[in-house]
Formats: structure tokens, sequence, C-alpha cells
């Protein structure tokens, strides 16, 4: 151990000396690269490896145009990932990204449209290769449009129809003049009109 | 600890079954000592419960890994708090969290049912035994929660880190109490069609655990939208998955039940109709638990798919066809006591509410059917996602809402045209200048229009309804404006916290048609770089990436992105969003990689940043970014209605409309001439 003088100062040669001096200087210039290879500059030069990539997820590929592009969207949208996670291909590939079907699925569709195909033959080339069930919603045509679609508000309608039916007769039997077993009130048809508003300024 | 929980199972089985015959026995032959043994059958089948679901819990947070369940669910290093909801994370222990919690409902109901409607206690007691039974019998026999391994795993898998969120800590067991509190009003209405007894007391009875179980369901529902918000990551909260239909059908009936309930309790009317919601609501919700457990129809909550679904499916027919036998039997002491004076009143409009509520039901069931019918009918396999359910839905949400505008603006009975035109004249130009507005300032959406619109006219109505009131007040008592408005509400609790309610709904529709103008956009960003979006509103956003971050978390590595984010140039704050790795106590993986999504939630929009995941392994990274306008409301509108909800179910606020207006409407007014 360095022996230390009654004044605080270190007695040290002057090889001693050079020696933690250059070490000094070493250490600081190793962790500067180090830090340039961690950290990158602002917006410029490549970005630095993180010290462990596997655990931030599968490595991804940069952002293309056509990852972004509104066309591809709306028909990716209408078309449900393989995966089974329930979402359409947009959705689920950027969701946590960590799907491997919908990033494929995605490639398909781009490859389709580069091929000149329409947005419709891109949708109907995927219900030749995986079924009608890629669709997010059943098409509206045929038996999906009058039992999927129109059969629920259809329902509605109908019991909408049969309700008035009803309401009107109970209305009739209620108008019809016969005995009654409530008490009759002894009041002129102004009082009565005046009672029934008081009635309806009542709460509840 | 097992084997005790195991034999508590056995001994709730057996005193269940005993529960029942000596329910169902003593009260068709009014025997007090049957009836007696059938009360304390409900306790003891509780205390078994009970038990069980302590043994369950000790071997959760001792880690005996030896039980399958617990290696499966849980790893030493989960946080305690999730441990907890370890307990109904999974099959087994969310079959024993539900036979518990209705075994101390059905404890409730013996204990506080007032001495009016005793005579209803031994058949509720032998349904709630039956129901009960039937999960623990599916437990017994198709998924113990105590079953052992043939090994112990030095540690578990894990839970899903979906899960480890404190919304999943809460989300479950709240739809759950709704789910299983049904099955007391159902009890109910199975012992007033049993006894004969149905002159409409029994709803009195009933109306509180009504009132619980919709309530329950309502927050079970918005937890599990800010759930499925905050975690899922794809950047909405509701997506029409079959699980989160099957509890929205309850949900639904329920509501339908709360307004009908009013004209028997006024008119004497609708008698049959409100029987058969509480049967509904109650098949639904078991229909609801067939699905989730069942994997019958795909969706992201297929970890519990499972043989269980066979039981469901019998336990279903059996009830269902039971309970339309005994209601098609009773039916002819059904007959109501009133006629509709007119076809506009308020006890029309919530026929025709109920209609569009119960549709609505209907509609959602049959969208959620439809995959398996269109196989069943056509042989062709579809799937029925979002675009089917807006389509069908929306429309019948919206006359809804329109509903909820006009009922309260209706006189019961017979509305006169004088009463009409003074009571929708501020309501309805409120709504057309509402419309006017949106439609100057260049919105084009028709849902969203017809949704704001028709809320400001359902706003207006009810503030009205307040004004009113406390005018009254004011005018009569001399009270402060204030004070007059807070009196109102105490003394009238189930009609103002009704409107408080419906404020809560509006207050969602118009939260949901901000999600017409959801913008998003993709970007891979290097340090430093930045991505811009434009807001619905016209506003620019800049998010700029600063950096990536690793470290170890308790049970995680975190691979965390930090991103700047400014308004118009104007730095606003910072946003984190991160890569989690789930791992073990030996710092194996568990699970794949989920992400934390970073939210900065405002009363405009809310923006919602998603890290993909890093290119190559460097610090430049992928990210979603996605503004979503107007969700902040969706949240608020959920505390209003849950408080408008807690209102209405708080005690007192003077006696029930029931008693009140049994005497007032006895006279039928007539002109002596």
């Amino acid at each position: 151990m360095t022996p230390r003088r009654q004044d605080s100062t270190l007695q040290v040669d002057r090889r001693q000396f050079m020696t933690a001096g250059v070490s000094v200087v070493l250490g600081v210039l190793a962790s500067w690269r180090h830090g340039v290879a961690q950290d990158s500059l602002p917006g410029a030069g490549p970005a630095g490896k993180v010290a462990d990539p596997a655990s931030a997820g599968r490595a991804l590929t940069a952002t293309t145009a056509a990852d972004t592009d509104a066309y591809y969207q709306v028909i990716e949208k209408q078309l449900k990932c393989t995966c089974g996670c329930g979402l359409d291909i947009y959705t689920c590939r950027t969701t946590d990204f960590n799907c491997t079907y919908s990033p494929g699925l995605h490639r398909q569709v781009v490859t389709l449209a580069e091929e000149g195909k329409t947005a419709q033959q891109i949708i109907d080339a995927f219900i030749g290769q995986y079924g009608q069930q890629v669709l997010m919603a059943p098409p509206r045509t045929g038996f999906n449009l009058f039992v999927g679609y129109l059969f629920p508000s259809i329902v509605v309608l109908v019991a909408a129809g049969f309700l008035v039916v009803v309401l009107r007769r109970w209305t009739r039997v209620a108008a019809a003049p016969g005995p009654t077993s409530t008490s009759h009130v002894d009041a002129s048809p102004a009082e009565l009109e005046r009672l029934r508003r008081e009635l309806e300024r009542l709460p509840g | 600890m097992t084997l005790l929980g195991h034999l508590s199972l056995w001994l709730a089985f057996l005193v269940g079954l005993w529960g029942a015959i000596t329910g169902f026995a003593g009260g068709l032959q009014d025997r007090a000592d049957l009836q007696q043994s059938a009360r304390r059958a409900v306790f003891a089948m509780f205390a078994a419960l009970a038990l069980a679901t302590i043994c369950l819990e000790i071997a959760i947070f001792r880690h005996d890994f030896n039980v399958a369940y617990v290696a499966a669910r849980t790893s030493r290093n989960l946080p305690t708090f999730y441990l907890w909801s370890a307990l109904y994370s999974g099959q087994q222990g969310s079959l024993l969290f539900w036979a518990t919690v209705l075994s101390l409902f059905a404890t409730l109901a013996q204990v506080l049912t007032g001495a009016r409607h005793r005579a209803y206690l031994p058949f509720v007691a032998a349904v709630t035994c039956l129901v009960a039974t039937f999960f623990v019998t599916v437990m017994l026999f198709a998924a113990n929660p105590f079953e052992r391994l043939a090994f112990t795993p030095v540690d578990g898998q894990g839970m899903n880190p979906q899960l480890q969120n404190p919304g999943m800590v809460f989300h479950p067991p709240m739809l759950y109490l709704g789910y299983i509190s049904i099955t007391i009003p159902f009890a109910f209405a199975i012992a007033a069609l049993l006894s004969k007894k149905l002159d409409g007391d029994w709803l009195v009875a009933i109306r509180k655990w009504t009132l619980v179980s919709w309530l329950f369901l309502s927050v079970g529902l918005l937890i599990g939208m800010w759930w499925a918000y905050v975690e899922l990551g794809w950047g909405g909260y509701w997506s029409w998955d079959p699980v989160e239909n099957a509890a929205l059908l309850p949900w639904l009936v329920m509501t339908a039940f709360l307004h009908s309930v009013m004209v028997q309790e006024k008119r004497g009317m609708l008698k049959k109709w409100n029987l058969a919601l509480v049967l509904g609501a109650w098949l639904l919700s078991i229909f609801g638990t067939f699905l989730t457990r069942s994997g019958v129809i795909a969706s992201v909550h297929s970890f519990t798919q499972s043989p269980v679904g066979y039981f469901f499916l019998a336990f279903i027919l059996v009830a269902g066809i039971g309970t339309a036998v005994l209601y098609a039997i009773r039916l002819p002491l059904l007959e109501a006591d009133a006629t509709l004076e007119s076809m506009v009143s308020r006890e029309a409009s919530f026929f025709f509410n109920n209609l569009l509520l119960v549709g609505l039901a209907f509609s959602v069931l049959w969208g959620t059917l439809y995959p398996i019918l269109s196989e069943w009918l056509q042989g062709t396999k579809v799937s029925v996602g979002p675009p089917f359910f807006n389509l069908v839905n929306i429309p019948l949400g919206l006359l809804l809402l329109a509903l909820m505008g006009i009922g309260p603006l209706i006189a019961w009975r017979r509305a006169s045209f004088p009463n009409l035109e003074r009571q929708f004249a501020v309501p309805a130009v409120t709504g057309v200048f509402v419309l006017l507005i949106l439609l100057v300032a260049g919105m084009r959406e028709l849902g969203a229009l017809m949704a704001i619109g028709l809320g400001g006219f359902v706003t207006a109505t009810v503030i009205q309804e307040f004004g009113r009131g406390a005018s009254a007040r004011h005018r009569q008592y001399g009270e402060p404006l204030a004070l007059a408005v807070l009196r109102l509400v105490g003394r009238n609790r189930r009609r103002y916290g009704g409107y408080i309610v419906h404020m809560g709904i509006v207050l969602l529709f118009i939260a949901f048609s901000g999600m017409a103008f959801k913008t998003e956009t993709q970007a891979t960003l290097r340090p430093g770089e930045s991505a811009t979006l434009r807001s619905p509103y016209g506003h620019l956003y800049t998010f700029t990436h600063l950096g990536i971050s690793q470290y170890d978390a308790l049970n995680r590595r975190v691979t965390a992105a930090l991103v700047d984010i400014s308004l118009d140039g104007k730095p606003i704050g910072r946003l984190k969003t991160e890569k989690r790795q789930h791992v073990d106590a030996l710092g194996r993986n568990t699970f794949e990689p989920s992400t934390e999504v970073g939210i900065r939630s405002g009363l405009r929009e809310d923006l919602y940043v998603v890290l993909g995941g890093l290119v190559n392994g460097t610090e430049q990274a992928v990210y979603r970014f996605t503004i979503n306008p107007l969700v902040w409301w969706v949240w608020f509108g959920g505390y209003v209605l849950v408080a408008g909800g807690l209102i209405v179910l708080w005690p007192g606020g003077g006696p029930p409309a029931v008693r009140r207006t049994q005497a007032g409407y006895a006279v039928k007014l007539e002109s002596k001439a």
C-alpha cells in the first residue's frame, strides 16, 4: 500500500504516476469508444447494437413505403390474419409485431398488387387460397346478406310491427266502455284535464 | 392442503345435492324441517367451498408446483399482486371462484331476504344449490384445481404476460360477480313460478340483486375494455370478440329488465315479459360461460378451451328446457292487471326500448353464432368481425339512443299534445343545433353525426328533467338550486340516478364515435429521428425517438423505448413503450415477448405508441403511432354510468315506486258527464 504523508499528499514515484496517468487516459478512451458503439449520434450514422436483442422480440426490418400505404391498409383491413388472433392483417401485423403470419400475408397483398391486380382481385385471390373465412365479415350477397346481415333487423322490424298491433289492441280494449271496479271521480272535464296536467308533472 | 381442498369439493357436492333436494321438496310439500335443512345446506356449501378456495390460495402462495394448476399459472417470481388473481386466471380456479361466490350470494340471499319474501327461500336455496353443484361437478369430473403432477417442477410456467395487468386483476372477478349474481334473481323467478306466487312481490325481493348484477356486469365490461386498450396493443377497446359479446348479452337483457320492471310496478303490465327477461338473462350468462370455456368459436380467449364445454352444453340444454316448460305451464297465471291507454305514453316507449335492447342482444347473439350457422346450413366457414357487427348493430344502437331521450319526455298513461310540445321543444332544438354545428365544422361521418346529435338531444332531456325538478323544489321550499338538485336526487334516487346512467351512456356513445376519426402511421426511427402525424383536429404531432434502454425487472427483461412528443412544435411530454421478455426464477424465458403500450391520454385525443421491435438488434426502432380521439370520455362515461348505478342502488331515498304508485293510479279518470 502506498504510504500517506502527514500533509495528505501521496508518495509516488514517477513510474507509478505515469502508469496511473496512462491507465486513466486509456480507460476514458475505452469507455468513450464503448459509448459510441452503444449510443449512436442523434439521427446520423448506424444505430448501435443493444445489449440483449433477443429479449426485444422478433428482429424486424425497416418500415417500407408499402407498410404504411393507405391503399394496402384498406385491403388488409378486410382480410383476417390466419394466425388465429381474430384481427385483420394490418392490425395484426402492427399490434405487437410478434405475429409471424401477418407479415407474410402483407407481402402477399403487396406482391399481388405489384402484379397489377385490383383490390377486388386481391381479395378474391385470398378467398381462393384460404376460403371465405379469410374475410373479416361475410360478403354481403345471397345467403349471407339475408340470413346474416338482414335477419336481425328483419326480426326487430317484425317484432316492432307485432308490438304496434298488440299495443293498438290493448289501447282499444282500454277505450271500450264497460263495467269497472275503479272509483268514479266526481269532476268536470276541465277539472280532470287540470288533474291530468298535475299528474304529468309528478316525478316518475 | 390439496387433499383438504379436494375433500371440501366432495363435501360441497354432497351438501349441494342435499340442499337442492330438500329445498324443492320442502317448498312443494311446505315442510318446515326440510326447508330449514335446505337453508343450512346453503350455509354448509358456502363453508366447504370457501375452505376449498383457501386451500388453493395457500397452494398458490406457497408455490406448491406439484399442483398442476399452480405450476401452469404461476412462478416463484410472480408479483404477489398477481398471485391473488392466479386463483381465477385459469379454467379450474375460475370454476372454483364461481362456485364459491355463488354459494356466498346464496347465503346472503337466505340471510338478507325479509320475512315478507320467506316463502320463496326454500326454492331459492334449491336452485342456487343446484347451480353451484353443477360447477362443483365440472371441477370434480373435468377440471379439478387440486390435481397433482407426477413430479414437482423447480418453478412454474408463470402467468400469461397479458394477464399481468391491474385490469386483469379486477376485470374477471367483476364480470364473474355480475354473471353469478344473476343466479339470485333467476332463483327467485323460478321460486315464484314453482310457488305460483306471481303477483309481483318477487320483483320487490330481487330489485337490489338485479341492480347489483347489472352494476357488476357494467364495471366488468368497462374494466375489460380498459384492459384491452392498455394491454393488447391493437389500439382499440372493443373488437366484438365472442367472449366480449358473451358478457354484453346478459348486460343488454338486464338493462331491458331494469326498464320494463318499472312498467310492471307502476301499471301491473309485462308480467310474462319480465319473467322471461330474468330467465333469459341467466341462461345467457351460462351460455356466455359456455362460449368462454368451450372454444366453440375461435377467439383471443382460447386459453380456456377444454372438454368442460360439453358439461356446459348439457347443463344449458337441461336448464333451458326445464325453465321453458315451467314458464309455459305457469303462463295462464300471468295475466296483466291493466291495459294501455295510449300509444303515446311512457309505458309504450318502454315497450319499444325493450324491443330495441332485446333486439340488440339478439343481433349480437346472431352475429356471434353465425359462423356455426353458416357452416351448418351452407357448408361454408365464415368469419364475423367488427365490420359485420358495426353494420348491423350501430343503427339499432342509435335508435336506442334516440329513445333514451324520447322516453323520459313522455308522460305515463297518456301524453297530451301540449305536454309533448312543452317537453320536446328544448331537447329537439338542442339536438338539431348540435347537428348543425357539426355540419358547419365540416364533419361528414354519418354515424358520428347521429351519435353526437342524438347525444345533444338526450343531454338536453336530462338537464331539463333536473332543471324542472330542482326549480319546483326551489319554488316550493325556497332551497338554493344546488341544494335543490342534491335533494332532488336524494329523494328520488331511482329516477335521477337513472338519468345519470343515461348521461354515462351518452358519453360512451359520443366517445365511441371518436374512433371513426382514428389516425395512425408506422415508422422506423434511429435515435434522434422523428415521425409526424396530423390529428383529426388539425394539429401536428411530432414523435422523436430518443433511444433504447434495457434492464431487468422482477420477473422480466425490459427493452424500453423513449419518445419525445411535441404538438405543433411545442414539447408536451415524453412516452415510454416497452417490450417485455418474461422469465422464471431461473432466468428462463417463459412466454413470447409482449408489448407495453405508451399512452398519453387527453380530453381531445389519446396518443398511443407501440414499440414494434428493433431493426437487427440495434437502437433503430419500429413504431406504430396512433391518435385515438375521445377515448378519455369512454372511461369518464363509465365512471358516470357506475355513479348513476350506485345512486340508484343506494338504500333509502323514499318508498319504492311500487308502493307509492299503486294507490295513486288506482283511480281511473272518468268524466261525470
